[in-house]
């Protein structure tokens, strides 16, 4: 059994006409970074919030770590292991002292005084942040705040990092902070993430990508195969990245040209090309 | 906009700031009962609590400019209940004489005293919440409420929205600030008019503000139960509460202020 399953996941919201999510499946695997992409109301946030036991499925089955998440008796189970950070730093702090806010986690799991400590430590440090123990986080830039958070659900220790758009409010140099820190868990500290996300260059750090529309996953791949489907993405109101747009005009145009979706690469292959032409 | 806020955390290794919480909450409340306890215009009682108070910011290591702002935010409210005094209050000489305004000595005492009491106790106030951070009191709050769980009363919840109501008021600052500059981008005007057009140019204000603070609550709710948050039940603490040496030294000044307040009410027995 795969880390994260689900299977046939159907998710009507009470009230609504038509469902959220409609028959999704997703396996992740132990220590994955996978990027999740879609048009605003594709069903991102729903598909995050079922992992994290916020909502339960209508139909379909999901299991993180073999912990069902369609049942309540397990939710405390199932949160201690998946992690979730949202888009609004300004909301998702509880204490006015970074310390403080960091061990709200381990104090609701009933960790033990002194371990906290040993928590605080160990998460701040995961995300840079260990000079702003006694800060005061309203006085923080929107990326530490946002680190903060990441410290504050670190210090549960997760198995599996969940971003809902965690870097839509922030300034370039905040979502630089962020995406960073992320993306040294997932390759030191071996952390599963998942990571909603509308920024091209966060979506081009994942080992996967997956495409929602309208509450289905319709593209799987890894990056450079999703922005090779230039046509498709476009179908779902998807950017493609400047780079890989470019390399399709010129494929398109006679060039035999690569899958690339970075400058780098379109800068080598560019090179590779440059003596045949 | 956000230092406005009266006494905000100010963070600091201190004898105050090292202080048990409980002490500090109990004795911020024997210190506004000893500002009370001061006898109409033995203005030597204040000269003892300011003298407190003044100790106590030097040994807080909060800077003492800190402290006085606090009064900022009731600096209306203030000026406004002095000035009632003044005008209308007949008792006494009178000094002066003009239409239905009467001005005299007892009513200038009055206001005096009045504006001194309420702004020593929102000083005295501010040294708590100024070296205590909302957990701390929050924490505090909820020991020393523990009876009431006898009569089912939610002491860890109400612990629990009051430390959140402090770690929101700087939050909710910055947004009334941006609202009323968006305001003002589209022409409101909320500086001219009488009093009845201004309180109604607060609305586009007010209301933009509660439909935030109602997102913001849900969605604290949502990063809340993310976080494993499910109830005092089973759940440890990180700071720990236990009374030491300078919470007795703390007791005991208070003990000294309260005791020389009444010793003046009674040796001045003659309003001076
Ligand atoms: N609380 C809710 N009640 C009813 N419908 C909702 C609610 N939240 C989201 N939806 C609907 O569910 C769909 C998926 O929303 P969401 O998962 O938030 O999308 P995304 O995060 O991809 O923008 C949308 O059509 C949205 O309108
Ligand atoms: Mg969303």
């Amino acid at each position: 059994m795969s880390f994260i399953e689900a299977k046939e996941v159907y998710y009507r919201y009470p009230q609504a006409e038509k469902d959220a999510l409609c028959g999704v499946d997703l396996t992740v695997e132990k220590g994955e970074y996978v990027a999740v992409i879609g048009h605003n109301g594709s069903g991102k946030s729903t598909l995050a919030r079922l992992l994290n036991g916020l909502l339960q499925p209508t139909k379909g089955e999901i299991f993180v770590d073999g912990i069902s998440a369609a049942d309540k008796k397990t939710l405390f189970e199932l949160r201690k292991r998946v992690g979730v950070v949202f888009q609004n730093p300004d909301n998702q702090l509880v204490a006015s002292i970074v310390e403080d806010d960091v061990a709200f986690g381990p104090e609701n799991i009933g960790v033990p005084r002194k371990e906290i400590g040993e928590r605080i430590d160990f998460a701040l440090s995961a995300v840079g942040m260990q000079e702003y123990r006694k800060s005061m986080a309203s006085r923080l830039s929107g990326g530490q705040k946002q680190r903060v958070a990441i410290a504050g659900v670190l210090a549960i220790r997760p198995e599996v990092l969940i971003l809902d758009e965690s870097t839509a409010m922030l300034d370039p140099r905040g979502r630089r902070e962020v995406t960073d820190v992320v993306k040294k868990l997932n390759r030191e500290n071996g952390m599963t993430v998942l990571a909603v996300t509308h920024y091209m260059d966060e979506v081009c750090e994942a080992d996967r990508v997956l495409v929602l529309s309208d509450g289905k996953i319709v593209m799987s791949g890894t990056p450079a195969e999703i922005f090779s489907r230039e046509e498709e993405l476009e179908k779902y109101e998807l950017d493609v990245p400047v780079p890989a747009r470019i390399a399709a005009m010129l494929r398109a145009g006679g060039m035999e040209i690569g899958r690339i979706y970075t400058k780098e690469e379109l800068g080598d292959e560019l090179c590779r090309l440059l003596p045949k032409i | 906009m956000k230092d406005v806020a009266f006494g905000q955390y100010y963070p600091a290794r201190s004898f105050v700031h090292r202080m048990d919480p409980r002490f500090k909450i109990v004795l911020s409340i024997a210190y506004i009962v000893a500002v009370f306890l001061v006898r109409e215009f033995h203005f030597l009682g204040f000269a003892a609590a300011f003298a407190f108070i003044v100790i106590a910011t030097a040994v807080s290591r909060v800077p003492f400019f800190k402290v006085l702002k606090s009064v900022k935010g009731i600096l209306f409210f203030v000026i406004f209940s002095s000035v009632l005094q003044v005008l209308f209050n007949r008792e006494g000489t009178v000094l002066a004489e003009w239409w239905v305004i009467v001005i005299t000595d007892v009513g200038l005492l009055r206001a005096a005293f009045i504006t001194l009491r309420i702004m020593l106790v929102v000083m005295g106030t501010a040294i708590l919440t100024l070296t205590t951070t909302p957990v701390e009191i929050a924490d505090g709050l909820e020991s020393l409420l523990t009876p009431l769980k006898w009569i089912k009363f939610p002491v860890h919840e109400f612990a629990l929205i009051m430390s959140i109501a402090l770690r929101f008021i700087p939050t909710l600052m910055d947004e009334t600030e941006r609202i009323i500059n968006a305001q003002k981008a589209r022409g409101a005007d909320f500086e001219s008019g009488n009093l009845f057009k201004r309180i109604r140019a607060l609305i586009p204000i007010l209301i933009p503000l509660l439909v935030s603070s109602f997102r913001r609550a849900d969605e604290l709710g949502d990063a809340m139960d993310a976080r494993c948050y499910s109830g005092a039940k089973g759940r440890t603490k990180y700071k720990k509460m236990r009374p030491t040496y300078r919470d007795f030294i703390a007791l005991a000044l208070m003990a000294g202020l309260i005791a020389g307040i009444v010793l003046l009410n009674g040796v001045l027995g003659v309003p001076v």
